[in-house]
């Protein structure tokens, strides 16, 4: 395998991993400042989806869909929070889950209601679509590069926000002691739909710039949400740097074991046999990497709280 | 309960006593609802079209969904089977939803009729006379897809499918009559949506063409990730990721595309055209693959119930056997394992106006049976 | 005698008498809905084993069910086919025997029970619901891809499995078998909660460092009853597939775990007959919902949502009025 290609598979490992840091983010905000399990975060994914296909097929202007995929995500988290969740915060985690997974079947048969069994079109614009050529001589898709760069550009944002603005210093503090930020007079409700609706627009955001080169379904958070939460447990839940960190991990792992097990695997089999072995190891492999990660730190790289 | 039965009221209403006063009872189990629900319902519309156009009065179809959860799908075989006692089942979208039905569904004495899924084990060692298979032995397409390949002068393919049995068999089946080299062979994640690392591969390896079986939304994201990667190799593929339920989420990336099937809405007879049309006036919708499919299971069924009484075992299933109906491919014959001879052809993906469809560009296979008739034995 | 003990005994009266009815009424789907019910509730016992009385969120508790199914399916699989599971260092045959297959089950669960106890232990809260889940998912991915066993295909098996003295086939026989089984695991259910391990657990639960003054190790009591759990689920799943005579990764899948979950949460976290009473609703909502529309799980899903924002301990709770599992 040359350097080349090994380069090329790095960058598609980041750039997966920068998506699945746009679904992780909001799920371990949700987690750290209200302590609550929202399984639903997956369907919120699929609902940015969904607006970014409606507009665009409507406007043709991928601008306006990314903007109704934010708004989109943004209002149904809110009003989810007002309606549903805000009930949840003082219950266990067993309710949170049966609730929120209430939600997933709501929201999934609600779209299909709306949108039909079909899945719907979403493409790149034009002027991100086609490959572009990299320094050595790679070609690589440019919509790619552009997820990379609006990933870590929406990790810089939300350090920024956490650590140098008002509303990040009511979230630290709600995370790290909730009875006092109420006592200094923060409207503690307007902060947790604010906070929700943020993780929320974040997942709109990642259905929207994924749907765009993937399928437009119903269905198609769960699989995300899944990988969401495995990133945000090798991470440490609470921590958007343990969210960065994990979501990283989680996309190398996953695409340079699907690339690597199989050829490992020929060292040792006949290669029909280890080609087929090499992808049922690569498909269990983030799961036995997050295994080994709690195993050895049981509250995750950067978690502190149980 | 979905009821649609054209059967008592109207037979009442008329006097008439018929020779089978007992209405022959259908259980379609498929799928209505979640992921696959796409499919299900083309299924069961392209049925309903062929049972309301005969207007029979003898004949009523039990619907029922089966989330496409192979555990579900028992509990409503057994349910249509013992409550409802129906006579032929028919509907199962998924070849391990099928696995789990059709043996225990044909030992019971009750026929099936497969309007989508033919896993090979149902075509071969596992045969049974009461299954009839109306759609294609599932390696039929990829086996296509191959000898298109060869055909064309393909010499290096780079081939990939979802690490499960299906897919095995379509790499197989793909295999079986492509004889160049490979270019490379990958077994993805099943429900993969990213296909980035595998598309740099197909890059740096030196293949001629691409094959690959990624039904669903599976194939729905290789193609676009595939036409935005700048890699410019034909590709060919069964009609799974071709068909007209998601032609229009794939868009651009699939114009030209070469895919095989055995049915496409160009095929040039009296039949085709009528249910075509029939189709879209009742649904609003141009049909799929899946909608003929359903379409031809109910007409095969409807054939044998004109000649021979269900429950006279022996004469419906040589009735079946006959398959003297309409069929909207044209020729349409059952093999010793009961599943079908047909021709399989090549298609191109179009735009007719603002609507991806499809258009016959060339016979891949002619009267092709399948590789496992041998085995059987019945 | 309290409101809770007399539901209880409602609810045992009707799993006698409804598929007694059907069996004379002739309405075998009816038996078949309700062998579901039972074996359901018995795998959402396991799970309250862990979940009410240890307080260990299980989000993999699909492991237990599918290892119990694959038991039943490889065994019967090779005596289906005359064709020895192991033919090295020395023979062992298939087997269509229901006991054998169930202490293979029963013994396979345990193991695995035990050793994904012993690593996720370590962790607790959200951490742990997570990498149990990681467990779960592994199993599901290597099922799907082990080809021997039909891969996402899964394995069918032709004729149900036999039981010494009774025809299995006839539904009402096999229903009767189911609820003998789930009546002696609820029996040892409620022996345990009330031994001085179950009591002990039950402390852990509460205050970790109560147990461990008196000189008990949380970590394994939790572990114990951690196995027990498993075991119980991995039984239900052997008779899960004997039921639908086939068995597949969808077992393994985290939605089953879920599922298994809702059943546990509907009835009542931590009582006995909690996961009873939420099998037998979950599969008539399944089945009455079903019939309405093609968007049913909409129905469903606000179901579940009023039911979790309004019902307190469940549905036994609501009707028992009584508040707290736990005294």
């Amino acid at each position: 395998m040359s350097l080349l290609l090994l380069i090329e598979q790095v960058l598609n490992g980041l750039q997966f991993g920068v998506m699945l840091f746009l679904m992780a983010a909001g799920l371990t905000l949700i987690f750290g400042v209200m302590g609550l399990i929202n399984l639903a975060h997956g369907s919120l994914y699929m609902i940015g989806a969904f607006c970014a296909a409606a507009v665009a097929g409507a406007t043709g202007s991928f601008v306006l869909a990314l903007v109704a995929a934010l708004a989109g995500a943004a209002i149904a988290g809110a009003l989810v929070e007002i309606l549903v969740i805000r009930r949840l915060y003082g219950k266990d985690h067993l309710d949170q889950v049966l609730a929120t997974f209430a939600l997933i079947l709501i929201f999934s048969e609600g779209t299909r209601w709306l949108f039909g069994s079909f899945p719907l079109f979403l493409d790149v614009p034009d002027a991100l679509s086609g490959p572009v050529t990299l320094p050595g001589g790679i070609e690589y898709p440019f919509y790619r590069l552009t997820l990379i760069a609006v990933g870590l550009m929406v990790a810089l944002g939300l350090f920024l926000l956490i650590s140098r603005t008002r509303i990040g210093i009511q979230i630290r503090a709600g995370e790290n002691d909730r009875e006092m930020i109420a006592a200094l007079g923060v409207d503690i409700g307007r902060l947790y739909t604010i906070v929700f609706a943020l993780g929320a627009a974040l997942a709109g955001l990642a259905g929207a710039l994924v749907g765009a080169i993937q399928s437009v379904q119903v269905g198609m958070g769960e699989p995300v949400l899944i990988l969401a939460f495995v990133v945000i447990v090798i991470g440490g839940i609470g921590s958007i740097k343990g969210a960065l960190v994990g979501a990283l991990l989680v996309g190398l792992t996953n695409t340079l074991g699907g690339i690597f097990l199989p050829e490992v695997m020929k060292l040792f089999m006949e290669p029909a046999v280890a080609t087929s072995v090499g992808a049922s190891l690569a498909s269990m492999a983030i799961y036995i990497l997050m295994a080994a990660v709690l195993i050895l730190k049981p509250t995750g790289l950067f978690g502190a709280r149980v | 309960m979905k009821f649609f039965s054209l059967a008592a009221s109207a037979a009442l209403a008329l006097g008439v006593v018929s020779a089978n006063a007992e209405p022959l009872k259908v259980g379609m189990i498929t799928t209505l609802s979640g992921g696959g629900a796409g499919l299900g319902i083309d299924v069961r519309d392209g049925f309903m079209l062929a049972v309301k156009q005969a207007g029979n009065e003898n004949i009523e179809v039990i619907i029922e969904d089966d989330q496409r959860k192979p555990d579900i799908a028992v509990q409503l075989a057994d349910k249509l089977v013992q409550s409802e006692k129906v006579d032929v089942l028919t509907g199962i979208i998924w070849s391990n939803l099928a696995m789990a039905v059709v043996p225990a569904v044909t030992a019971q004495g009750k026929f099936y009729l497969s309007p989508n899924a033919g896993p090979s084990a149902l075509a071969g060692k596992g045969c049974h006379p009461n299954y009839f298979n109306v759609a294609w032995q599932n390696d039929n397409l990829h086996e296509a897809a191959g000898a298109y390949a060869k055909e064309t002068g393909y010499k290096k393919s780079f081939i990939l499918a979802p690490n499960y049995p299906a897919g095995k068999d379509a790499l197989t089946g793909y295999k079986r009559f492509y004889d160049g080299e490979l270019a490379g062979e990958i077994y993805t994640k099943l429900g993969q949506t990213d296909y980035a690392a595998e598309l740099a591969q197909i890059r740096a390896s030196d293949a001629d063409s691409v094959f690959f079986f990624l039904p669903g939304g599976m194939g729905i994201s290789f193609l676009k990730q595939y036409a935005d990667s700048g890699v410019d190799l034909p590709v060919v593929g069964p009609a799974f990721s071709f068909d007209q339920g998601i032609l229009q989420a794939v868009g651009d990336a699939a114009l030209g595309v070469k895919n095989t099937s055995q049915w496409n809405k160009d095929i040039d007879n009296e039949t085709n055209k009528a249910f075509v049309e029939s189709f879209q006036a009742e649904y609003g919708r141009l049909p799929s693959l899946y909608a003929s499919q359903g379409f031809d299971t109910a007409n095969l069924l409807l054939s044998a119930m004109g000649s021979a009484d269900v429950n006279d075992a022996d004469a419906f299933r040589a009735a079946l056997l006959a398959a003297d109906f309409s069929s909207t491919r044209g020729d349409f014959e059952f093999g010793p394992n009961h599943h079908p001879v047909q021709d399989i052809f090549v298609r191109e993906v179009i735009k007719e106006g603002d609507v991806y469809t499809n258009k016959i560009i060339a016979t891949a296979m002619t009267d092709r049976a399948d590789a496992y008739a041998a085995e059987c034995k019945m | 005698m309290t409101r809770e003990n007399g539901l209880n005994m409602l609810i045992v009266a009707g799993l006698v008498l409804v598929p007694l009815w059907a069996f004379f009424a002739d309405e075998p789907f009816t038996i078949t809905l309700a062998t579901r019910a039972v074996i359901l509730a018995m795998a959402a016992v396991g799970l309250n084993i862990a979940l009410g009385l240890g307080g260990l969120i299980s989000l993999g508790h699909a492991v237990f069910f599918g290892l119990g199914g694959y038991a039943m399916g490889i065994l019967a699989y090779h005596a289906q086919t005359y064709t020895p599971f192991v033919e090295w260092p020395f023979v062992i045959e298939g087997t269509k025997s229901m006991p054998i297959i169930w202490l293979v089950a029963v013994v396979m669960s345990s193991l695995a029970a035990f050793v994904i106890g012993l690593l996720s232990l370590r962790t607790s809260g959200a951490y742990f619901i997570m990498i149990t889940l990681a467990f779960g998912q592994m199993f599901f991915f290597f099922s799907i891809s082990w080809s021997a066993y039909g891969g996402e295909d899964g394995v069918s098996i032709y004729l149900r499995n036999g039981f010494p003295g009774l025809n299995t086939l006839a539904p009402i026989q096999f229903y009767g078998l189911c609820f003998g089984l789930l009546m002696l695991v609820l029996l040892f259910a409620s022996l345990l909660a009330r031994s001085p391990f179950g009591l002990a657990l039950n402390a852990a639960r509460q205050s970790e460092q109560r147990v461990q003054a008196v000189g008990m190790m949380p970590f394994r009591l939790r572990l114990a009853a951690f196995v027990i759990s498993g075991a119980i689920t991995g039984l239900a799943g052997a008779l899960f597939a004997d039921l639908n005579r086939f068995v597949s990764p969808a077992m393994f899948s985290w939605q089953m775990s879920g599922e298994i979950m809702i059943l546990v949460i509907l009835g009542g976290v931590g009582r006995l007959y909690g996961p009873v009473v939420g099998a037998i609703v979950y599969v008539m909502l399944e089945h009455v919902l079903g019939d309405l529309s093609d968007y049913w799980h909409i129905y469903l899903g606000v179901l579940l949502l009023l039911v979790v924002l309004f019902v307190k301990g469940g549905i036994i709770g609501a009707v028992s009025g009584r508040r707290t599992a736990h005294g």
